[in-house]
């Protein structure tokens, strides 16, 4: 007798059910529960034990989708555009835990401009989520900061403003793991996720993840069928477990490249693109530029470096997190007290 | 007795004579290394077994606007701030202020280099040729500008009685032993001092006379005593962002910890982080309560302001946290470099909705260490933010104390579930005790049960999202109760109750210092005063008793709008018409002298005969 795939087990003993969450309340069709489908079953494929992962949201749509996935973690709901803060603390505590971020575009690149930034300056160990739609969901129809310029929306009216740069931000503020997918490309996103999971900082995935309520017009660069019709993937990418061999598909055009990631797991990246190199943070500033220019989306690992020290690593944490620290460590003897105060 | 530190022998003191006890003000410009002189004559009188206290009274600028420092040594005692008697003029800026406020004989100490020093007949006016006196030194630019402040050190020391190997001693502390700086300025004082010995005639009766009231004491800072209080409760991460007068808070605690936690192969058991603004500071504290790890930060009003919808979240989530307000004077950027009593009624019920927040309010060094790790305890065991308030006086100042007490319990880490112990039917905020305090989990916890959604939004007792009425009104209703548990855990109030008092003080934090000395000026004119010092809100029953006890309370604090009078009124309604408020700021100290002239009218009130004559 078969199990179905939903109960069977993975290499922790747990099932595909067991990293799922709370039903979602999102829209149906919203590219936000893609996402949480698509952590849900990358949690599964890697046997992540959910109490090794806290989950963190700011406020919005997306905010609210962590509820959705991992009900067996931990999870804090922030303020909104203060989830890296949260972040930065609890896994300063507790840097044995991984982080799972949800943003959106409007937490991200509006109130939270500043604290996505010094986040990634920190280069605290997480993965940080953008479910981008160029559009404010629960306030019904603003413009967020990455709507395109001239974009019309039946609230708001036509934007004359040029959008925020998810990606760009990111790359000017030292992130070592830049990234775009796009909520209808799951196959993408699962490596991507994958990968992220595995890097030694904070990675960021801006994923195109179309509001089937307020901004799906299709000549919207944040909608499915422009998202479909004009997605220009750099490379395919393929996640590779840390015990694994690669086997590069032969029948992937172009020449693969292997990352090793600080886990020990590998990257392979296969060009579909010529010339594309993700290690030079110059060349995908100006293709984003490129991409900007041409109306096109641009996917695929954008950017990687791993040479910048975590967060942890940069202050010099040592295994033990701060959280497990024994009261007798925590607080100093009697005799340490007495010789401070000697020198009064 | 009067002052608590107060352990001496009466000083002689013959006619005419004043044996230590007055007060000296130095007025020099900022950033011109005066401190050090300053700190050193201090550190002089305390060596001598005086008490001593010090208040800088310092521009918000780095260079060049004038700052004052203040020292009253007092034979009994006394710690707050004085009109001065001998004051060290080296500014020319603050030249014709500084002599025109010294009282008829006063003493001048003047920089004799300065021109145009108006001439007051009725003061006894020392002047020292600086530039003579500098000529050996080899120093250059602004170190040779720092030193010129050692030659009033040298000078003052002599008449008042110090001797040269005493200046000696509390320089090489004041520099802690680092013998090259201390080489540079010993030889200025040195020879500043023999100066004055060969060449003035003592025309004053201002003097110094050893004592053994300080043998016990250590000299320190409320910050300093805080950062350390706040290591030994087990602080182990750090977020903040720079604000005067709360820097010099976390300074003190990181060296703290990089002497006290640090692995002997160099590995922190703490992290610091300096983070981009009071919002971040307050996330990251937050982060790390929830993840649970006891977390702290500090600041001053306007980062208070900046933590008001953190600290909402935190207080509905109930995440544990630690904030120190170094009270500074507000509204806006205000008086960053003055100090005030102005930030209360704000901090308490900090964030939009209801709630409200424990809030210590340390009135002594000793307290800013005892404080520093018992905020933990409580904002662990109520799992909830804690504010601490202290103010600039008492942080940033230099003070006597007794030597701190070690911590006299274990730790109070709260309702914490771990493993196997969380129950199949956990519930976050289920009220299981029926205290309003529900039991936590931690992140990383390997039970499934323990996880949980920590979130701002509606929730029910599984912190699962919720918009139902009843969810609402019981959730809000439990913290209610939570709030009640925690009057019990907060430190009582000092009292001091006279039996024959119709009128009660009740005060926080450091005016305790001058109102303690008025009432000893009214006990000696027959005037009897009880006294309340509050340690934390919200009060106990011992607020109720004292207030019920007499026939007026008057309620002293260092704010325009008699923020504590008007808690304290909403929490006592039944005995808010005997509640008065004494409310006064103008960014310095309280002196006893204007302690007595607001109490006046309110003994008056009660039938007891006016003081006419204030001492």
């Amino acid at each position: 007798m078969t199990v179905p795939a939903a109960r069977q087990p993975n290499v922790v003993g747990l099932t595909k059910a067991d990293y799922g969450g709370k039903p979602s309340t999102l829209c149906k069709g919203c590219g936000h529960n893609a996402v949480a489908n698509q952590i849900v079953q990358v949690a599964y494929d890697l046997g992540l034990r959910p109490h090794e992962v806290v989950k963190l949201s700011g406020i919005g749509c997306s905010s609210k989708s962590p509820a959705y996935f991992l009900g067996m973690s931990h999870g804090f709901n922030a303020l909104h555009g203060r989830m890296p803060s949260i972040a930065t603390g609890a896994l300063s505590a507790n840097h044995a835990l991984r982080g799972v971020g949800v943003s959106g575009d409007g937490d991200t690149g509006s109130i939270g401009l500043g604290q996505f930034k010094h986040l990634l300056r920190r280069n605290v160990r997480m993965v940080y989520l953008v479910e981008n739609n160029g559009v404010y969901g629960l306030t019904k129809g603003q413009f967020s900061p990455t709507a395109e310029d001239g974009l019309r929306l039946k609230y708001a009216g036509t934007n004359p403003f040029p959008p925020v740069e998810i990606c760009a931000e990111a790359l000017v503020s030292g992130c070592g793991f830049v990234a775009r997918g796009f909520a209808g490309d799951a196959k993408q996103l699962r490596e991507l996720l994958k990968a992220a999971l595995s890097h030694r900082g904070t990675a960021v995935i801006d994923i195109i993840s179309p509001c089937v309520a307020f901004n799906n017009e299709d000549d919207s660069r944040k909608s499915y069928a422009y998202g479909r019709s004009n997605e220009v993937p750099l490379e395919d990418i393929g996640w590779v477990p840390p015990q694994d061999d690669i086997v590069v598909d032969d029948h992937e055009p172009g020449e693969t490249r292997v990352i090793e990631l600080h886990d020990g797991s590998r990257m392979a990246l296969t060009k579909v693109e010529a010339g594309y190199d993700p290690s030079d943070r110059g060349v995908a500033l100006t293709r984003l530029q490129q991409a900007e220019d041409r109306g096109e989306v641009l996917t695929g690992l954008l950017y990687f470096d791993d040479q910048r020290p975590s967060l942890a690593e940069a202050v010099g944490l040592g295994e033990t997190p701060l959280v497990e620290l024994s009261e007798e460590r925590l607080r100093p003897p009697r005799e340490a007290l007495e010789r401070v105060l000697d020198r009064y | 007795m009067a002052d608590p530190l107060s352990t001496t022998r009466a000083p002689s003191r013959p006619e005419g004579r004043r044996v230590s006890d007055f007060s000296i003000v130095v007025g020099t410009a900022n950033g011109t290394g005066s401190q050090t002189a300053n700190l050193t004559l201090l550190r002089s009188i305390f060596q001598m077994g005086v008490p001593v206290h010090g208040k800088n009274v310092f521009p918000s600028n780095i260079q060049g606007l004038p700052t004052w420092f203040h020292i009253r040594t007092s034979a009994e005692g006394w710690v707050a701030r004085q009109a001065p008697e001998i004051a060290v003029a080296y500014n020319a800026a603050t030249l014709h202020e500084d002599v025109a406020a010294l009282p008829p004989g006063g003493v001048l100490v003047l920089n004799g280099d300065l021109r145009g020093a108006p001439e007051r007949d009725d003061v006894v006016t020392y002047r020292v040729p600086v530039k003579e006196l500098m000529e050996d030194a080899t120093a250059k630019g602004k170190l040779k500008e720092y030193l010129a402040n050692m030659t009033y050190l040298g000078v003052v020391a002599q008449l008042l009685g110090v001797p040269l190997d005493v200046v000696h001693a509390a320089l090489e502390s004041q520099f802690g032993g680092r013998r090259k700086l201390v080489d540079a300025n010993y030889p200025i004082v040195e020879k500043a001092w023999r100066w004055s010995e060969a060449t003035l005639e003592k025309r004053d009766p201002f003097t110094i006379e050893p004592m053994d009231a300080t043998d016990e004491l250590i000299l320190i800072t409320g910050n300093d005593a805080a950062g350390l209080g706040s290591v030994f409760g087990g602080a182990s991460f750090v977020a903040w962002y720079p604000i005067t007068p709360s820097t010099s808070l976390v300074d003190a605690l990181k060296s703290h910890l990089v002497d006290l936690r640090t692995d002997e192969d160099g590995t922190p058991g703490w992290t610091v982080i300096q983070a981009e603004d009071e919002l971040a500071a307050i996330g990251m504290v937050l982060g790390a309560g929830w993840a649970g790890a006891r977390s702290v930060t500090a600041t001053s009003g306007p980062g208070i302001s900046l933590m008001a919808e953190f600290t909402g979240l935190g207080y509905f989530a109930e995440i544990p946290a630690v904030v120190w307000d170094v009270q500074r004077v507000g509204p806006s950027t205000g008086l960053p470099t003055r100090t005030g009593q102005g930030d209360v009624a704000f901090a308490y019920t900090l964030g939009h909705g209801d709630g409200k927040h424990p809030v210590f309010l340390p009135g002594s060094v000793e307290e800013c260490f005892e404080f520093g790790w018992r905020a933990f305890d409580v904002a662990e065991q109520a799992q909830t933010p804690v504010f601490v308030l202290t103010d600039l006086d008492l942080g940033m100042n230099t003070w006597m104390a007794r030597r701190f007490a070690y911590p006299d319990e274990p730790m109070k880490r709260g309702k914490v579930l771990r493993g196997d112990d969380i129950p199949d039917d956990f519930g976050r905020y289920r009220d299981v005790d029926g205290d309003g305090i529900a039991p936590r989990t931690l992140p990383g916890d390997p039970n499934p049960r323990s996880a949980w959604f920590a979130r701002g939004t509606g929730h029910d007792d599984a912190a699962v999202y919720s918009e139902r009425a009843e969810d609402w009104q019981a959730n809000t209703e439990r913290l209610a109760r939570k709030f009640d548990t925690i009057r019990g855990l907060m430190p009582a109030p000092i009292v001091d109750t006279d039996p024959n008092a119709r009128v009660g003080v009740i005060c926080m934090g450091s005016t305790q210092f001058a109102i303690e000395e008025a009432r000893s000026h009214l006990t000696r004119a027959g005037h009897h005063v009880s006294l309340l010092r509050l340690r934390g809100l919200p009060i106990g029953d011992a607020v109720r008793a004292f207030v019920e006890e007499h026939d007026r309370t008057v309620v002293v604090e260092m704010n325009r709008d008699g923020q504590l009078c008007g808690i304290l009124r909403s929490e006592l309604p039944d005995l808010a018409p005997s509640i008065h408020s004494v409310a006064y700021l103008d960014g310095l100290p309280y002196t006893a002298r204007q302690i007595e002239a607001w109490l006046a009218p309110h003994i008056a009130a009660t039938g007891e005969h006016v003081v006419e004559e204030v001492s």
